[in-house]
């Protein structure tokens, strides 16, 4: 009996905390389909207010911005990343753990403290802040975590198909093309979708180093929020936590986890 | 591929020109000075680290870290029964918990601040519903407080402590509290003696991951704070953007950056006595 009850405290407690993370989302989701324009009191649903973000230019340019912007920094930062996480699980390398260092500190470091330097180097260099900046910036801060997930899929795998591949006179890049990269497509594409989702996600770092024609829709929203309330932002935000969302839950669903693996075994 | 080890080499070479050259220009930024329209003059002083002992500075640090600190408490406690709740979830059920509890840690900070925003403000949805019932009759100053920066950060960084405290949770040994049951132990000893110090790396990791985050937090007193509320964030983004004072928001974050990196030094000792749960925690995170 005091089992039960014991136990259904916990539900109530945890279900609570949920509620904590989840409600305010959801009230602001909701108050993107609200009809009144100044308060919180519930006059209609309507659909006008993501109307009005799609006849905005301001927004539609912010948009193209933030697409270009990820656009360029996937592609980059996977490359990257992917080309480095295969050379760290196939060869021995004398400063491994420098090299590890190195592609962990960019996430652990505070990202202002990231934005600021890189604020900084482009000052120095003369590079006039824009979307080049924007892109080089985002490559940075995603590039790292690309090479964890890529190489989180690469830990598990056994290389006996790619052994038995160069036994029958595959060449290297054969090996590679027709054995490697299909195994670990799974975990590249879920890098690239992180790389794609920070990237367009990210208001810290592009806060510091964009330039007055490259504003990306987390700069347009904070310029917006500062300037008072309104449904648009809300309208906005509801549409980008419905991107971040469902692009974060692919990645997960195309990475395997550990524990799941080493239960099978 | 004879030079396939070479293939470390672009990202290696991307990190060393776009993350530790800005980190050592900012150091060297730290001991410079400047002029009076914001230029930077490379002349070698340490007057900007003098800075921080003035009282407005001292202050400001003070709060950061007790900000920072009641953040960790209150999710450790909001966030350990959560993590025992998944961990008791059948398994298959466990990873879909935990990412109903990490999917709003991805939206960004900022939209997530907003969010209270609309709840708390004076024409917001609490003032209307209590207004409407008539428990008021002036709306309540719920916004740009101590209070509303806390929550902001509660409420931001909550996803980061269950997730380490649900890696230790998943690992612990129930077969030790089914001997605790068997030889009489009631639930509560069980945990106090067995549950609480075999899932304190967990809590060791998280309090790190939250502690090091809300350092360096300058989005939430942004835009839930006021005047009075400003955090390091808030002092290092104001010397960049309006103040114009480089050097010292650069020895100010060169301090906030070696305070984090320290953290989490001791964050990658804990996680060694936590095995395996290194790399659980940086999948999702």
């Amino acid at each position: 009996m005091q089992k039960t009850w014991r136990s259904s405290v916990l539900l109530a407690y945890s279900l609570a905390v949920l509620a904590f993370l989840y409600l305010p989302l959801i009230i602001l989701a909701l108050y993107s389909f609200n009809d009144s324009r100044i308060n919180a009191v519930w006059s209609g649903f309507t659909f006008k207010w993501y109307q009005a973000l799609f006849q905005n230019t301001r927004v539609l340019e912010a948009l193209t911005n933030t697409l270009i912007i990820g656009f360029f920094s996937t592609i980059i930062s996977t490359a990257l990343g992917t080309t480095a996480a295969i050379a760290l699980h196939r060869y021995h390398y004398k400063f491994k753990t420098v090299i590890n260092g190195l592609v962990y500190l960019p996430i652990l470091i505070p990202e202002i403290v990231m934005g600021l330097s890189l604020l900084v180097l482009f000052s120095q260099a003369h590079l006039p802040l824009g979307k080049p900046t924007l892109i080089l910036a985002h490559i940075t801060f995603c590039v790292s975590f690309v090479v964890i997930t890529v190489g989180a899929r690469m830990e598990g795998m056994r290389n006996d198909l790619e052994q038995a591949a160069s036994d029958l006179y595959a060449t290297p890049w054969q090996t590679f093309r027709y054995i490697t990269l299909p195994l670990i497509m799974p975990g590249i594409i879920a890098g690239a979708l992180i790389a794609f989702t920070l990237s367009i996600d990210d208001f810290v770092i592009s806060f510091f180093v964009a330039g007055p024609n490259s504003t990306t829709l987390p700069l347009y929203i904070y310029a917006m929020v500062k300037r008072g309330i309104s449904p648009e932002i809300n309208a906005l935000s509801t549409l980008m936590m419905c991107a971040t969302v469902s692009m974060v839950v692919l990645a997960e669903i195309l990475q395997p986890r550990h524990h799941h693996r080493s239960q099978e075994e | 591929m004879k030079n396939g080890k070479l293939l470390v080499a672009p990202t290696v070479l991307w990190l060393c020109v776009f993350f530790i050259i800005p980190m050592l220009i900012v150091v060297a930024v730290s001991f410079a000075s400047r002029t009076p329209y914001g230029q930077v003059v490379f002349n070698w002083t340490f007057s900007n680290y003098q800075r921080f002992a003035e009282a407005l500075y001292i202050s400001i640090f003070g709060q950061t870290l007790v900000v920072a600190f009641i953040t960790t408490v209150v999710t450790i406690l909001m966030g350990y029964p959560v993590a025992w709740s998944i961990a008791k979830l059948p398994k298959k059920w466990q990873q879909p918990g935990l990412v109903i509890v990490m999917a709003p840690f991805w939206i960004n900070f900022l939209i997530r601040s907003y969010a209270w925003v609309i709840i708390l403000r004076s024409q917001g949805v609490i003032n209307t519903i209590l207004l409407k019932l008539g428990l008021i009759t002036t709306p309540l100053q719920m916004l740009y407080n101590e209070g509303a920066v806390m929550l902001g950060m509660i409420y931001a960084l909550l996803p980061f402590m269950v997730l380490p405290i649900y890696v230790s949770i998943e690992q612990l040994d129930r077969r030790l509290l089914e001997a605790a049951a068997d030889l009489g132990a009631a639930p509560m000893t069980a945990f106090r003696k067995i549950t609480l110090p075999l899932t304190m790396p967990g809590i060791a990791a998280g309090t790190i991951l939250v502690f090091i985050s809300s350092l360096g937090m300058f989005v939430v007193p942004d835009v839930m704070g006021g005047a009075k509320s400003a955090l390091i964030g808030n002092l290092i983004q104001n010397q960049f953007l309006s103040a114009r004072d480089w050097p010292f928001g650069s020895a100010l974050s060169i301090v906030l950056a070696v305070l984090s990196l320290v953290l989490i030094m001791l964050y990658y000792k804990v996680l060694n006595t936590q095995k395996g749960g290194a790399d659980d925690a940086k999948d999702v995170a």
